[in-house]
């Protein structure tokens, strides 16, 4: 047994959504390690916002075993859950920003639930994450006058407000521009470098997926400096998971990805 | 006929589940109030949007309901030559019956509804789960304070609803029945005891307690993107309606039975 726990583990997971007859997840398998990402492939239906839903305990497997951090949650009741969702941030699909409240409200909604800040703290919070993700003027706007860009931003700032360990992002670039979905894609390394958020992704673009997979960030005196990997051998960390009806078809790095035989795969690669 | 026995029995299944979340709802909805965290500042909202914002349709309702009562009960007075009877035949009308019916009734409409809508649009573009995943139970922190105000604000509204619509039934019987200001008011102050009060009152707090659970129960069980949202909207009004007449007869039953001598 690996002596470093992971920070998620899943463990031959099935799942069915009520009156349905198929399942929706079958005999789902992986472990996420500490600052790794997991990138979830997939067409629509095929299971892969189903997966985020189970690792924040939102529903419950029908079968088999979710570890956050070494705890199993899927026997727990929603009270202990809070404590482990605490770990977490979640991007939504478009956001989900809660529509009556300012963008600060929306960033700063745990913070002001949980934290037992300050005011003054929590705004000089929300205004540090806003900063991060290059929104500090949207401070008082409501969501409704957002793009959806602007929208997924606030959302990745809502996330990691908190400073959770782990983010989970749905969808966090489909039906954006290519240049919007980059800047996103950038947030995304940017957490998961300069911070070490461990990551689930979830997506159906593969440039998107590949851009966050090959490209890392570091610091070096006060700048941030971008690289691009072109080697995949050379590539660590990410795994990808390819899902197809509730199956994972494939997982494994990205070079193993280009030469995976499945048909599936090869048909979503376009190969 | 086994496909039909099983299909009433698959229905029959489903109601018994909608009965059982309806009331899990309820009682979550109530029994958060003991434990905290408490959202008084989102009750105090609710509470706003609730009362001052039905203030005007509820005050209407009662006015004309009052004045309409005037004009219908003393066409049948006038026949016994108990005209100055009027007064007690509106305010006790109104009191026990029309006040807390037909106030529910209204707010069902204007409120329920938005609940309603409200609700289930926050479940369709996943603000519900994303509030449970900023760990907060959204029962608490939605549901409670509506319920909260729901039984607080609908029998205050009904009593301004009572007021308005004995105004209103006094402008009538003054100005185009011709009664004395004082006949009608002694007549319809008189005939109030406190049987009528409890009445009145405990049925809108009943009444209350259906237009908001019926709103958030059917809103937060949305299902189907916008149109879900139209459909649980549309049901919750019908639904909160019929639960409200429906329950006005029982409670009439129980309060005749244990509260009037």
């Amino acid at each position: 047994m690996s002596p470093v726990v992971p920070v998620i583990s899943f463990r031959n997971v099935f799942y069915a959504y009520p009156e349905a007859e198929e399942y929706a997840l079958k005999n789902i398998t992986f472990d996420l390690p500490i600052g790794g990402t997991e990138i979830i492939l997939g067409g629509s239906g095929s299971g892969k916002s189903t997966i985020l839903k189970l690792i924040l305990g939102l529903i419950k497997p029908e079968s088999g075993s979710i570890e956050i951090g070494g705890v199993e949650i899927s026997r727990m009741e929603e009270e202990e859950l809070m404590s482990i969702r605490s770990k977490i941030g979640m991007v939504f699909q478009e956001g989900a920003l809660f529509d009556s409240l300012t963008v600060a409200e929306n960033v700063g909604f745990r913070l002001r639930e949980y934290e037992h800040l300050s005011e003054g703290d929590v705004e000089e919070r929300v205004r540090a994450m806003l900063g991060f993700v290059g929104l500090e003027e949207f401070y008082d706007r409501m969501p409704s006058e957002l793009s959806g860009g602007e929208r997924r931003r606030v959302a990745v700032a809502r996330a990691m407000a908190h400073q959770p360990e782990l983010i989970l992002y749905d969808e966090a670039t489909t039906g954006l521009d290519p240049i919007t979905a980059s800047t996103i894609c950038d947030l995304i390394v940017k957490l998961r470098d300069l911070e070490g958020v461990s990551t689930v992704l979830v997506t159906h673009q593969l440039r998107d997926a590949f851009q966050i997979a090959q490209s890392f960030i570091f610091k070096r005196g006060g700048r941030t400096t971008y690289h691009r990997i072109e080697d995949l051998n050379a590539l660590m960390g990410t795994e990808f998971m390819v899902l197809n009806e509730g199956e994972a078809v494939f997982r494994g790095r990205q070079k193993e990805l280009w030469e995976a035989e499945n048909d599936y795969v090869r048909r979503f690669l376009s190969r | 006929m086994e496909a039909v026995v099983n299909g009433a029995f698959e229905r029959l299944k489903r109601t018994i589940l909608h009965i059982q979340e309806f009331t899990m709802l309820s009682y979550r909805g109530f029994a958060n109030l003991l434990s905290r965290p408490r959202y008084w500042q989102d009750t105090f909202d609710m509470m706003d949007v609730m009362g001052v914002g039905s203030l005007t349709i509820v005050c209407l309702t009662g006015l004309f309901t009052g004045m309409v009562l005037t004009v219908q009960s003393s066409a049948t007075l006038d026949a016994f030559g108990a005209r100055p009877y009027v007064g007690r035949m509106v305010s006790l009308s109104m009191i026990r019956e029309l006040g807390p019916v037909l106030t529910s009734l209204m707010v069902a409409g204007r409120v329920g509804s938005g609940m309603a809508a409200e609700l289930g649009s926050m479940v369709v573009t996943l603000q519900i789960d994303a509030m449970r995943a900023l760990g907060t139970d959204p029962i608490r922190k939605l549901v409670t304070p509506r319920l909260v105000s729901g039984v607080i604000m609908v029998p205050v509204l009904t009593v301004l609803s009572d007021a308005v619509g004995m105004l209103g039934g006094y402008l009538v019987a003054r100005f185009t029945l011709r009664l004395a200001t004082e006949f009608y008011w002694h007549s319809a102050i008189d005939a109030i005891k406190m049987e009528d009060i409890i009445m009145g009152l405990a049925k809108p707090f009943v009444f209350g307690y259906i237009v908001v659970a019926v709103g958030c129960y059917l809103g937060l069980s949305t299902r189907g993107g916008t149109q879900g949202v139209g459909e649980s909207t549309t049901r919750s009004v019908v639904m909160a309606s019929v639960l409200i007449l429906a329950s006005d007869y029982f409670l009439n039953l129980l309060i005749l039975h244990f509260v009037y001598p």
